[in-house]
């Protein structure tokens, strides 16, 4: 991978995003809680101030207002950071949303250790755990801004629940327009046989560059970008454990329930093969600049890196028996 | 003014109507009947007056919304959607079994009722959400928010009542059925929500009280609300809990305990 690819947070992909839905579908509507121009909501706002709420520093009022909208035919995206959105709203989004089915789309920002220096209360780290565990929610990582893009538009259309993670730091900006999304279906970024890396966000390019170091090893690295977390798609993680053996998943999110957790479901019950999981361990954030805090906390190339050595060993191991 | 129904009617209707219920909870052996039988009167001049609505056409996109936001009452809401015509008296039996439609506290999908509810505090956010939706697209149908006296120590709430005032939506009704009774016991022991008055003029709600169980003061007061314009209305209807039952008024026991066969028979007795 190149570094120099353009850097963009998915923030901006889904700014993008929603001003092409204003333009194309009149039904879509933007609302805020105060956070305005950190979401990106802004973009909606300057150019469909009619269609846009503010709602004040009231999640819990917001979630439960654009479940109204969405009653009456409208198709809302709530925005605000991700740790309000999924943990102060979280029954209002069982009840009001999930619960009812309803075509409410929640942008939950600022998804990630790379925040920064704003610290562990604005971090969001559990909010994939969250928002999966409710029925008929759909949860969506995107991987760059293009592909955040992509996903906002996808969301309008989808029938339910649709919760954007998306990060506030600047992140290669590497799929191009013709990159296919779709949602629950995972994409296949570059193929190996003898090991699988199963990620989302900006992940996917840190295991992209993995790639490229373990070739250089001889090791062949699949990666998958498993942008659409819930539904997750079985069929892509079977057959990647069914042809390389192994598995590492990466998320910059708590393992506990996350990623890592969802992959293992299936795994689990489908094709038991050994998982290396890489994520944030049970602990929350801490203010710093995004790089250093993904060296930190263990999320970087050469992290994926070791957790393939480590694998390889176990699966090896495991092929002996 | 619009024709009003015979009120010696509605009168013999709030007791079949509590009857209804109290039979329904019974059956279940479990619910809420105290807030259940204190807001019967509001339910009913709803329904058989202010709403525009059409139990043949339930989603009708011009109708009146009925949002039960304290979903532990809707024993009564049923009664009254059954009485309507919505779907068959005989589902009432139903309620809170495995199965049926009647869940133990509302879920979207049975004919009439709006929203799923049960987790307090919420419907007034949901309220505003469609108002705001019905005057995006200038429809001029109004929305009814039933919340309990309790539900307003919700903070969830207040944020709702801000914004129904800051985009002036006057097609807002809240109604407050104010039993003065909790889970706990009296509201104002358990945690004081007054002065309830000025704390919705504070917040910039036209502010209308009523008895609650007066069916012309009821009338009077949604006919007020609609009446407003620029700013939402409240309706603070002062109820007794477990109203028409002699053992249950009042009582915060009869909160969320069903009456046993020979309670049922005796409340029976009173309703007749």
């Amino acid at each position: 991978m190149s570094d120099n690819t353009k850097l963009e947070p998915t923030r901006d992909g889904f700014g993008r995003g929603i001003v092409r839905l204003g333009k194309e579908n009149k039904d879509v509507v933007v609302l805020s809680a105060d956070l305005t121009e950190s979401t990106r909501a802004s973009w909606f706002m300057e150019k469909y101030p009619d269609r846009f709420f503010s709602m004040g520093i009231s999640e819990q009022d917001m979630f439960g207002t654009a479940a109204g909208l969405a009653l009456t035919g409208k198709i809302p995206f709530a925005c605000t950071f991700g740790v309000f959105a999924s943990g102060r709203a979280w029954d209002q989004i069982r009840v009001s949303i999930a619960y009812m089915n309803l075509n409410v789309n929640i942008a939950g920002t600022h998804g990630g250790i790379t925040v920064g220096a704003d610290g562990a209360t604005h971090q969001a780290l559990e909010e994939i755990t969250l928002m999966r565990a409710l029925p008929n929610m759909t949860v969506i990582a995107p991987c760059d801004a293009n592909e955040a893009e992509r996903a906002t538009v996808a969301a309008a259309k989808w029938k339910g629940p649709v919760y954007l993670r998306l990060g506030r730091a600047p992140v290669p900006n590497f799929t191009d327009e013709k990159s296919p999304f779709k949602i629950g279906k995972a994409n296949l970024m570059r193929d190996g046989g003898d090991l699988t890396v199963i990620t989302f966000g900006h992940m996917v390019y840190e295991s992209m560059k993995a790639a490229d170091i373990l070739d250089k090893k001889g090791i062949s690295l699949r990666v998958i970008n498993l942008h659409t977390i819930k539904p997750i798609d079985k069929e892509m993680i079977m057959k990647a454990a069914n042809e390389t053996g192994a598995i590492i998943t990466a998320e910059e999110h708590t393992t506990i329930g996350g990623l890592g957790s969802a992959v293992c479901e299936a795994l689990a019950v489908g094709c038991p093969v050994p998982v290396e999981i890489i994520g944030v361990k049970d602990r929350f954030g801490i203010s710093g600049k995004p790089l250093d805090l993904m060296k930190e906390f263990e999320l970087t190339a050469d992290d994926i890196v070791k957790a393939a050595d480590r694998l390889l060993i176990r699966k090896r191991s495991c092929e002996a028996r | 003014m619009k024709n009003r129904p015979d009120i010696e009617v509605l009168k013999a209707k709030a007791k079949s109507i509590r009857r209804d219920i109290l039979t329904m909870l019974e059956s279940a052996g479990s619910g809420h009947p105290g807030g259940s039988l204190s807001m019967v009167e509001i339910l009913l001049v709803l329904y058989d007056y202010s709403l525009r609505h059409n139990p043949k056409e339930p989603s009708w996109p011009k109708r009146d919304r009925f949002i039960l936001s304290k979903g532990h009452g809707c024993p009564a809401l049923y009664a009254i959607l059954a009485d309507c015509g919505y779907f068959s008296k005989d589902e009432l039996s139903t309620l809170r079994k495995q199965g049926s439609r009647l869940q133990g506290h509302p879920q979207m999908g049975l004919p009439g009722v709006e929203i799923s509810s049960g987790s307090l505090g919420q419907g007034l956010s949901i309220s505003d959400g469609i108002a705001l939706a019905l005057k995006m697209d200038k429809i001029p149908a109004r929305v009814y928010c039933m919340m309990g006296d309790g539900e307003t120590q919700e903070g969830q709430v207040w944020e709702a009542a801000l914004s129904a005032a800051h985009y002036k939506l006057d097609n807002v009704c809240a109604i407050i059925d104010y039993n003065k009774l909790q889970i706990d016991g009296f509201v104002c022991d358990v945690k004081n929500i007054e002065p309830l008055d000025d704390k919705w003029r504070a917040f910039g709600w036209n502010v209308i009280e009523a008895d609650g169980h007066n069916i012309a003061a009821l009338e009077d007061a949604f006919d007020a609300a609609e009446a407003c314009k620029g700013k939402p209305s409240i309706i603070i209807a002062h109820t007794v809990k477990g109203k028409g039952v002699s053992f249950m008024e009042n009582k915060c026991e009869w909160h969320g305990v069903a009456p046993k066969k020979d309670e049922l028979e005796k409340a029976l007795k009173e309703l007749e």
